[in-house]
């Protein structure tokens, strides 16, 4: 009796640990702590800007996110954005792209 | 006896109170930014110690600091455009004025009296008294048809002048400040593309601007300043595949060691070596990754190298004399930024991922000291003061 509802509870524990993006937690974080020092090395700690453009909800407005998945993996060519496709599944890209979307903090 | 043995523990347990009455130089002293809090640490270089934290400086992400002629003061450009500065000794903040929507870095004048801020939003350059942080001098960076260009690579030299590079119009302004009220600006136009970043030579004559959109660098010789902005190094990445570049090379920090000059090669793993007198290069080194800071030991004898993402768990040593490399270490994860102590022995290094800060002897690279710091970046002694372009 005690069996099933053990499993039931680590079942719970995973599903909470890899999360509906099939990203699990701490590699959530490494991905959150990439966009604040990498990332913001050229768009801010803040994502506000820096010789980079912002990366704030108001000024991605109107921006679809497969464009924002697509800039993350493949750069920009004619500016500095570079590919961050060798260190970035397509799926980690997405929710990256989501979560700036969305507003970081 | 009793009544002197607790004197004695009176006066040992009173010891911050000692510390806090105590004179003191602060020519050992500096801080380091905590880049994620907002604060800074207050470093001692001589037992290699921390002495106190100050907050409350806004966003410190690629935060700089100058000093005070007399070492006491630092100024600290935030990336929000905060312009704080900060009584040393003291450990609190003086003055906080929020100059700008987003700043880059900043300098102090030659007589002590400026302090120049440079500015990404809107672009240019404000000019501050010394004192008060009043605003003496506001000059945006307008160009071509009334845009405003984001300002990089902001430097001092003599002649109290401010000299800074235009990012978007591919530019070099020399702002005269001789008479506060009414600044001289200077423009040199067309010196290349998308100048990240520059340096000026510690004796103050030459001012060279890296290039992002191209290969090379612009020169400028402020003594003889009639003579206009000259490439040097143009094809230096000639016939090689640039490579995506996930942190900008710094050029702060000058790396002159006899008549070489070492510089980051934009988009390569390699170190580039000049000859200031021809202004050719001579020579480039291969290295672990793309270099971000290329700084030459005080003495000029060794050139020490950090590197971009996803190689910036890694410090390389060259030395100047073979052009070999002397040794790798591995600092940690998130090497973002050195500092010589102003004679060399020993250099202090920020690991951000693991939040460390580390010491290592320049002679044996063993590690002297090592303190926990949340998200260590810049470093900044308080020798600085009295080199020229810092």
């Amino acid at each position: 009796m005690k069996r099933p509802v053990s499993i039931i509870a680590s079942l719970l524990l995973l599903c909470q640990y890899a999360s509906a993006d099939g990203i699990p937690e701490p590699r959530r974080y490494e991905l959150l702590n990439l966009l604040k020092h990498d990332c913001g090395s050229c768009h801010g700690l803040s994502l506000k800007g820096g010789l980079g453009p912002p990366l704030t909800p108001t000024q991605l407005q109107g921006k679809p996110l497969d464009f924002l998945t697509a800039t993350i993996l493949y750069g920009r060519t004619g500016t500095p954005m570079p590919p961050w496709r060798p260190f970035l599944s397509d799926a980690e890209a997405e929710w990256l792209a989501k979560r700036i979307k969305r507003g970081v903090q | 006896m009793r009544v002197g043995l607790i004197t004695l523990i009176l006066l040992l347990t009173a010891s911050p109170w000692l510390n806090a009455t105590q004179l003191r130089g602060t020519g050992d002293l500096g801080v380091v930014v905590e880049r994620a809090d907002g604060s800074l640490q207050v470093i001692e270089t001589t037992g290699n110690t921390i002495l106190g934290r100050i907050e409350g400086l806004g966003d410190l992400s690629h935060a700089s600091a100058v000093f005070s002629r007399d070492e006491r003061f630092a100024y600290l450009f935030g990336r929000d455009g905060g312009l704080t500065k900060v009584d040393i000794l003291r450990q609190t903040i003086v003055n906080r004025v929020v100059q700008s929507g987003n700043s880059i870095g900043g300098a102090i004048s030659q007589d002590g009296r400026l302090v120049a801020v440079s500015n990404y939003e809107p672009g240019g350059v404000r000019i501050f008294d010394a004192d008060s942080l009043e605003l003496v001098a506001d000059i945006p960076a307008t160009y071509g048809d009334g845009k405003q260009s984001k300002v990089v690579g902001l430097v001092d030299a003599p002649g109290n002048q401010f000299i800074f590079s235009l990012w978007d119009a591919g530019e070099i302004w020399v702002v005269d400040m001789d008479e506060a009220a009414k600044p001289v600006v200077r423009k040199f136009k067309e010196i290349g593309l998308q100048p990240y970043d520059a340096l000026i030579t510690p004796d103050g004559r030459y001012y060279i601007a890296g290039l992002y959109g191209e290969d090379g660098l612009a020169l400028l010789d402020l003594w003889n300043p009639q003579q206009g902005v000259r490439r040097i190094l143009n094809d230096y990445g000639k016939g090689q595949q640039k490579l995506p570049v996930y942190k900008m090379p710094h050029l702060e920090g000058w790396a002159l060691a006899g008549r070489h000059l070492f510089i980051p090669a934009v988009g390569q793993h390699q170190v580039l070596v000049v000859d200031t007198d021809s202004w050719r290069e001579v020579g480039r080194l291969d290295v672990h990754g793309q270099p971000v800071f290329v700084m030459a030991r005080p003495d000029g004898r060794q050139v020490w190298v950090n590197f971009a993402f996803p190689k910036n768990d890694t410090l390389q040593v060259i030395d100047t004399q073979s052009l070999k490399l002397v040794t790798t270490l591995h600092p940690g994860k998130g090497v973002l930024h050195m500092e010589f102590e102003p004679r060399g022995e020993e250099i202090w290094v920020s690991v951000r991922d693991i939040d460390r800060l580390q010491v290592y002897d320049t002679a044996t690279f063993t590690r002297r000291a090592e303190w926990p710091v949340l998200k260590p970046s810049g470093i900044f002694l308080t020798s600085r003061a009295h080199q020229i372009g810092l």
